[in-house]
């Protein structure tokens, strides 16, 4: 034990300082993340994942709000008049650019499945309702049009499709 | 805290206690704090908002005796103690109209401390501070008011979370995270009744800190003029607990006409109807102490524009003490950049105003004038577009007249003005 000064072996104290700090600030880290983590969504959040809805409940022309995540799903029955519409806009200038046809199943486009959830910020649309003969927004005046296109107002995308099946001709499976 | 004590322990058990814990001490030098001797009734209001905070908090803790924070449970628990609990009535609308007499004092608080220049070096950090305690109250409000969970509680928790969605990237994980769930739902509730209970007394930590920072240098006073001597100042007690207490018995006048004779005047109806989350009601509109805020989001057409520029209507209030350059506190003695806080003043009036009215309505009669751009000339939009510009105004003004204005002769001192030239103040004598 000749010298054990400690300014003339840096090193060695400064390692142990800088271990000790990255333990302890890993450590907090550990114990941080599950108190942030709890309020994600629970696992039977998470679960409640799908719904099969029957569609022969909604009249032409009218729409059944279904309750889907705690989201309304707008399920329309939409005229033909109405599908003439939304298709003849396909290339219009849109703010969020889709046809109509991508926003449909093929053979099926006269069932519009959509969240009902402005993009804007996150009212339930009014059905029936703004120019183009789609949906209003009461909160902040989007319009979107009968394809669920954001066609005027604040909004900046189209109402999303959620994913879902045909599982017979008056049942889909939603989610 | 600054300055000499004054406090001389008398009792054998203060002597002791002293040498131990000098609370004593301590409560008699805040009592005995210096004070400029010509503070107005502006000044008043720091002492109402405590009043304020400890009525919420006391009120509030009587609430979360009979309050259930279920999404089933919620809104009839509401109802229950407005109908059943002895005096529940009365203790909730303390409560609920608590929450509007605080923000009202906030804000003329906040408007004082702009126009006298209070914020000014060396009070920086106290000016932070309260701007720390004004989100803190913000964010409560707001949680407190999806509680009762009607309508709009859950639709104004779902716009305002939306609100913070619409950040790029990491929106979407935010507000999933926030929500514990794809949309406000029975998790949030929970979360928000927790958070709710929480945050006043953070607020009430922070208020510990915003004192503290005020007894460095010591109070402001409508000259700017800094205290130069002992005769510029008097003992915060008898003087200023008699003043601040005057004027707290009219602000409680005031409190009381609301809770007794309207206190649902300040709230909304759609809030007597339990929330439904496949349902929005029309319209929908935050409480009036978020309505200027509510008109800057709605007057820029874009989402994620619209989001900062509220956000940025908070954030240059942080940073005032930097945007001014003026030398000068008081807008007593700056004629020029006084025009623009009226302006200003104005502003947050007239956003007030739009925030509480359809965008498409037409705020003047005749119907529609012509569209301009995106909207109607004659509509809300275009309103609080003009309230827009009255209110960020202000900031570019307070840096450049601070450059160019020539400020009028400030006193030499707090007590020149209403003295003769060599006479001395002794308000102690005066009785």
């Amino acid at each position: 034990m000749a010298t054990t000064n400690p300014h003339e072996d840096p090193n060695r104290r400064d390692f142990i300082h800088i271990a000790a700090a990255a333990a302890a600030v890993g450590g907090v880290a550990a114990v941080a993340w599950p108190l942030v983590d709890q309020m994600n969504p629970a696992g039977d959040t998470l679960a409640l994942a799908s719904i099969d809805f029957d569609l022969s409940k909604v009249a032409l022309g009218q729409q059944v709000i279904a309750k889907w995540r705690s989201k309304p799903v707008f399920v329309r029955h939409r005229t033909p008049k109405e599908i003439a519409a939304a298709v003849a806009d396909d290339h219009k200038d849109l703010r969020d650019p889709a046809t109509d046809a991508s926003r449909v199943k093929p053979g099926k486009a006269e069932w519009l499945i959509l969240v009902g959830v402005c993009t804007h910020l996150g009212c339930v649309p009014d059905f029936g309702g703004g120019a183009y003969g789609g949906w209003l927004c009461p909160c902040h005046g989007s319009v979107y049009d009968t394809s669920g296109r954001i066609r005027a107002g604040p909004a900046p995308l189209n109402l999303p499709v959620p994913d879902y099946a045909f599982l017979s001709d008056t049942k889909v499976k939603i989610g | 805290m600054s300055g000499q004590s004054t406090y001389e322990p008398k009792l054998a058990i203060e002597k002791w206690l002293d040498t131990r814990l000098p609370i004593i001490r301590f409560g008699a030098d805040l009592l005995d704090f210096p004070t400029p001797k010509n503070l107005n009734y502006w000044w008043t209001f720091g002492g109402i908002l405590a009043i304020c905070l400890g009525i919420q908090i006391i009120t509030g803790v009587v609430l979360a005796m009979h309050y259930v924070a279920s999404g089933d449970l919620a809104f009839n628990s509401v109802e229950h103690l407005t109908r059943d609990v002895n005096y529940g009535w009365l203790i909730r609308n303390i409560h609920a109209t608590g929450a509007s007499m605080f923000f009202i004092a906030v804000y003329i608080h906040m408007m004082r401390g702009i126009y006298y220049g209070s914020y000014k070096a060396p009070r920086e950090v106290l000016w932070i501070l309260g701007m720390i305690i004004y989100l803190l109250m913000m964010a409560t409000a707001f949680m407190g008011y999806v509680l009762p969970w009607g309508q709009m509680s859950f639709w104004g928790a779902t716009v305002i979370t939306n609100i913070i969605g619409s950040l790029p990237v990491v929106g979407p994980s935010i507000t999933t995270w926030l929500w514990g769930g794809f949309a406000v739902d029975n998790p949030t509730l929970n979360r928000f009744f927790s958070l709710h209970y929480l945050l006043p007394f953070v607020i009430a930590g922070v208020v510990g800190l915003h004192i503290w920072a005020l007894h460095v240098p010591g109070n402001n006073n409508p000259t700017g003029v800094n205290v130069k001597s002992k005769a510029d100042t008097v003992p915060f007690h008898p003087y200023y607990t008699v003043k601040d207490g005057f004027a707290a018995s009219v602000f409680l006048i005031l409190f009381a006409s609301f809770v007794f004779f309207n206190p649902d005047g300040l709230g909304h109806p759609a809030n007597y109807t339990p929330a439904n989350p496949l349902v929005t009601p029309n319209p929908i509109v935050p409480e009036w102490y978020f309505l200027p805020f509510y008109a800057i989001l709605r007057a820029v057409p874009n989402k994620l524009l619209g989001v900062l520029s509220m956000f940025g209507a908070i954030g240059l209030l942080f940073i005032l003490p930097w945007i001014d350059t003026a030398k000068v506190r008081s807008m007593r003695y700056r004629p020029m950049i006084r025009v623009f806080f009226f302006v200003f003043i104005l502003g947050c009036l007239l956003l007030g105003f739009c925030g509480a009215n359809e965008p498409d309505a037409h705020p003047f009669p005749g119907g529609a004038a012509g569209t301009f751009l995106d909207a109607d000339i004659n509509s809300f939009v275009w309103l609080s577009r003009l309230g827009f510009l009255l209110y960020f105004q202000f900031f570019p003004a307070l840096f450049v007249v601070g450059l160019i204005e020539t400020p009028l002769t400030q006193p030499d001192s707090i007590s020149s003005p209403v003295l003769p030239q060599g006479a001395t103040a002794s308000p102690e004598k005066k009785g």
